[in-house]
């Protein structure tokens, strides 16, 4: 069976203010034929632009490529005819229904009449949307607007389906539930299938998986083959008496460990490849430190995450561990920050928040997860003073919010969703207008501006506008934002989104080291490895608690005698699944 | 199945969707329907470019039987609404304050001058503020002083010189209405708005909201997307055009004096031509912001400020009227207030649709060239 798809010496440039850039830099490589495979890579690295070029939607510089037999110099109309493809926006219209959208696709793909019925029930079953056709697809979760997009795709079964980050915010059991519709494909159809991400974990998942960083493809292997490479240099660290995320700070500076992260209920390491790792010399200094009791260090088996990060900082020359925010100031103290009691949001009839009561201490990072809708950030807006309550009462900082919101704020730090910045200003003008915004003096600007700048590492791209950072940078760019007056309590909505897990990582030992100096940190997240990193957490399903407790508690509720050791995910899975059937979750 | 039948399958899709989607955008339908009632309703009551009952300021220094008769005859006549001053201060101030659009003033020897067989002297003050009222003013004064000076002659027997034979004789519009030429312009302004500016915006919306990715990846060829998103927006234009002519006959009492298959037909070429400059800009920008942006500055302005729609082509300076040769409602409008006001002059027509076909070609050719399955 000869390959769908071979790409030889593909590269594609972009003109850019600055200079141009190489979004896909030499690259070639062959698909294995019925079987999925995996395309990842950090943000910008450019997996869009390579989808795009082989969807004949941006032309290549240069190189050859061939799709289903035909040439792309020459064919591409009817390359695009033949492939699957669902991009990032999964292609759907809003102001159709549901079977709208299906009968446009169908019509594009002029699949005949007599065919339809029977694919649109195959289709609709296989996404759960039975119920759903006479919707607008606007009105969709986001995990069902994704199997929509991709049943429009499956309407006339490519032999080669394309899909740009299938899974990007979209909740835990959506993405279940979308792996299941592609691998169904894969098996029925013998289709070949090219998916692109930045969640590690579904590279697992893959037969075989593309690394792309910059533009260009570190390597083409199956993961177990990517996992090899690092045999021997992956442990676990495990310790009594402390917080792990306070024991891992002092990890980031060793130069044996090329990264530490923070597993579930445990630290995972990977060690240098060029400085032998010295466990002796780690463990004796480890001891040092007040109340650590049990310390242990076992071989642990590498994970896709591992392979990822440890090639990544081996390309990355410029990366160092952030530095120091700040001086200690004071521990987690039993002082409660954020006291909320029986929070309720009603709009008109729907109650977005029913009756929640949860408070944070002083120095704690506090996490709030849930599917889409659940009311995460309905909660999270009346926190911050920007949507008033219906009913029950709140208070930040020792601030009733109802009564004294504005002053409750002024001790607030809030990092929005989007990353709420101006694209068209430079780095250093976003700061100034931050700075000026929270009222802070001339002097006290200029020193703050030049903190972030360093703290943050930005310096080099302090010209640059916003909008053409990296996500990474953009992130960072925003969280420095809302750091500018030194707030006391961090409000964090969804910080990591769609950042790559490097950035991620960077991201959490800032947090981390902030919690150190005293800052209460709120954070919200779809990514169930991230609440390792809280102290305490919360699961939200439609407006309700459906369990809080620190990470250990959470997973254990979700213990059963074929499950030992469940992860956060398998535990919010598990209270999601217990709490409703998996059909009305998003709706 | 041959490929012909798909292609046909597959833009019966797209008319479709779109069709869908423009009955559940209420702003198309704003567009097409509501915005030419409301526009109508604006330049045919509320827009009046005809001077009537302009507020003038009459002072008499020494009244008697022949002031009396002059400021009679200004009195009577429906373009003034005179006011009596006792002093030219207190009129000036008027005047200055703006209650007064200007002041006739007759002096104290207005009458010895007259019974001596001179011509009197009588002074028109006229704020100049507004220069084209200011003209329309001095004009109206003129001609109702002179006038006024002709009865006077005849009655008495005296000549005056200089006299002036002025008999003025308007053609088209006789009553010199201006509602009868704001409102077949009109057309070209809403044809304007949804033909570009309507257009320009849903095609950018695809760009915007990703759909174009998703659908260019589909046996769909640019081709059918183009005609897929022309046949919609042409039968909303021309239907709104309908709408608005019937409102025009029968609501504002504009005559159609020329024939109605070539209001349909110059309809046709300059709906066309809009439709073509809405997918160039939408093309270019891919962007619903810039693309409505873009739209208002080089096809909504110009067809209000430049057509003729409302101000005269003949009196703008020279370079403006050069640009207005580009500018395609200029055209339509032209064939408008002549199919409407004058009749099947044919030359006018001819011309005017000539350069029409012209922008056509030339927009069609531009757009297919830009316009390809690819993203850039």
């Amino acid at each position: 069976m000869t390959s769908p798809l071979q790409l030889k010496s593909v590269s594609k440039s972009f003109a850019s203010k600055e200079r141009p850039i190489l979004a896909v830099d030499n690259v070639s490589f062959t698909l294995t034929p019925g079987k999925v495979t995996g395309l990842i890579g950090p943000d910008a690295s450019g997996k869009t632009t390579l989808m795009r070029v082989m969807t004949n939607l941006l032309i290549a510089d240069s190189g050859h490529i061939q799709v289903l037999g035909l040439d792309m110099a020459t064919q591409g109309h009817a390359i695009q005819s033949s492939l699957g493809y669902m991009p990032q926006s999964f292609g759907l219209y809003e102001d159709l229904t549901v079977q709208e959208n299906l009968d446009l696709y169908a019509n594009l793909q002029s699949v005949p009449l007599e065919e339809r019925p029977k694919r649109y029930k195959i289709l609709l079953e296989m996404t759960g949307l039975q119920a759903f056709t006479q919707r607008l697809s606007g009105q969709l979760s986001g995990g069902m607007k994704q199997k929509l997009g991709l049943a429009c795709i499956l309407i006339r079964p490519p032999s080669l389906l394309l899909l740009d980050e299938p899974t990007v915010g979209v909740d835990p059991v959506s993405r279940r539930e979308l792996w299941q519709i592609i691998y169904r494909q894969v098996a029925d159809e013998g289709m070949t299938v090219l998916v692109s991400t930045t969640y590690l974990d579904e590279a697992e998942r893959c037969y075989e998986v593309l690394l792309m960083h910059e533009g260009k493809i570190l390597g083409q292997h199956k993961p177990a083959d990517f996992n090899k490479t690092l045999t021997g240099r992956t442990f676990r660290l495990e310790a009594k008496g402390i917080l792990y995320r306070q024991l891992l700070t002092q990890l980031e500076y060793r130069s044996d460990i090329l990264d530490a992260s923070l597993g579930e209920d445990n630290i995972h390491l990977i060690s240098a490849a060029d400085t032998p790792f010295d466990q002796a010399a780690l463990l004796s200094d480890l001891r040092l430190l007040k109340h650590v009791t049990d310390l242990r260090i076992t071989p642990a088996p590498a994970q896709f995450e591992d392979v990822f990060i440890a090639t990544l900082k081996a390309q990355t020359t410029t990366l160092s561990p952030p530095k120091k925010i700040k001086t200690v100031i004071n521990k987690t103290s039993p002082e409660d920050v954020i006291k909320v009691v029986k929070l309720e949001r009603r709009f008109g009839d729907f109650v977005a928040v029913k009756g929640i009561s949860f408070s944070v201490r002083r120095g704690e990072i506090f996490g709030l997860l849930g599917a889409n809708g659940a009311g995460k950030s309905t909660t999270f807006r009346m926190l911050c003073g920007l949507l008033p309550a219906s009913s029950g009462s709140l208070s930040v900082a020792g601030h009733d919010l109802r009564t004294a919101s504005a002053t409750a704020r002024r001790n607030i730090g809030y990092m929005a969703q989007k990353f709420s910045l101006y694209t068209n200003l430079s780095v250093s003008q976003n700061l100034r207008f931050f700075a000026k915004a929270y009222g802070l003096s001339k002097s006290r600007q200029a020193e703050r501006i030049q903190w972030a700048l360093t703290t943050f590492e930005l310096t080099d791209y302090q010209n640059s506008n916003a909008g053409e950072l990296p996500l990474g940078f953009k992130q960072r760019l925003s969280f420095a934002a809302a750091l500018m007056h030194e707030p006391d309590i961090l409000f964090l909505d969804e910080p990591t989104s769609g950042i790559d897990p490097l950035a991620r990582q960077e991201f959490w030992q800032r947090t981390n080291a902030l919690a150190e100096t005293g800052i209460t940190v709120m954070v919200t997240t779809h990514f169930m490895q991230e609440a390792n990193y809280c102290d305490r957490l919360m699961i939200m399903a439609e407006g309700q608690v459906l369990a809080a407790g620190t990470p250990n508690e959470i997973r254990q509720l979700a213990t059963t005698d074929n499950q030992a050791m469940p992860s956060i995910e398998d535990a919010f899975i598990h209270l999601i699944e217990e709490h409703t059937p998996p059909q009305d979750i998003t709706s | 199945m041959n490929s012909a039948a798909s292609a046909r399958i597959r833009l019966k899709g797209m008319l479709i969707k779109e069709g869908l989607q423009i009955i559940r955008d209420p702003s198309s339908i704003a567009i097409a329907f509501i915005l030419p009632v409301v526009l109508l309703f604006l330049f045919g009551y509320g827009v009046s470019l005809d001077a009537k009952h302009i507020p003038i300021g009459l002072v008499v220094e020494q009244p008697d039987t022949n002031t009396a008769s002059l400021t009679g005859s200004f009195s009577q006549s429906t373009y003034f609404t005179p006011e009596y001053f006792h002093s030219i201060k207190a009129a000036d101030t008027a005047l200055k304050e703006h209650k007064i659009e200007g002041i006739v003033w007759l002096k104290n020897n207005f009458s010895s001058q007259l019974l001596n067989g001179q011509t009197p002297d009588i002074a028109v003050l006229v704020n100049g503020v507004n220069s084209n009222q200011a003209a329309i003013t001095q004009g109206y004064i003129e001609g109702t002083w002179v006038t006024w000076l002709q009865h006077y002659a005849n009655l008495s027997g005296h000549a005056f010189k200089p006299t002036v034979e002025l008999e003025q004789r308007v053609w088209f519009n006789p009553a010199l209405n201006s509602r009868l030429y704001l409102v077949p312009g009109l057309i070209a302004i809403i044809m304007t708005l949804i033909g570009s500016l309507l257009t320009s915006m849903v095609v950018a919306r695809e760009w915007d909201r990703g759909t174009m990715e998703a659908i260019l990846v589909t046996p769909l060829h640019i081709n059918e997307f183009l005609i897929g998103k022309l046949i919609p927006y042409f039968i909303l234009g021309m239907g709104s055009m309908l709408f608005t002519v019937t409102l025009a006959i029968w609501q504002f009492d504009v005559p159609l004096l020329g024939s109605f298959w070539l209001l349909l037909l110059s309809s046709t070429l300059f709906m066309l031509v809009s439709l073509a400059i809405g997918l160039l800009i939408s093309i270019v920008s891919k962007n619903q912001f810039i693309a409505g942006q873009i739209s208002i500055m080089v096809t909504f302005l110009p067809a209000f400020m430049l057509s003729g729609f409302i101000f005269d082509i003949n009196s703008m300076p020279e370079v403006t009227q050069l640009i207005t040769q580009i500018v395609p409602a200029r055209y339509f409008v032209a064939i408008l207030q002549t199919l409407f006001l004058a009749g099947n002059i044919w030359p006018v027509l001819l011309a005017n649709m000539g350069a029409l076909v012209l922008m056509l070609i030339f927009f069609a050719i531009i757009v297919r060239k830009k316009s390809t399955n690819h993203l850039e």
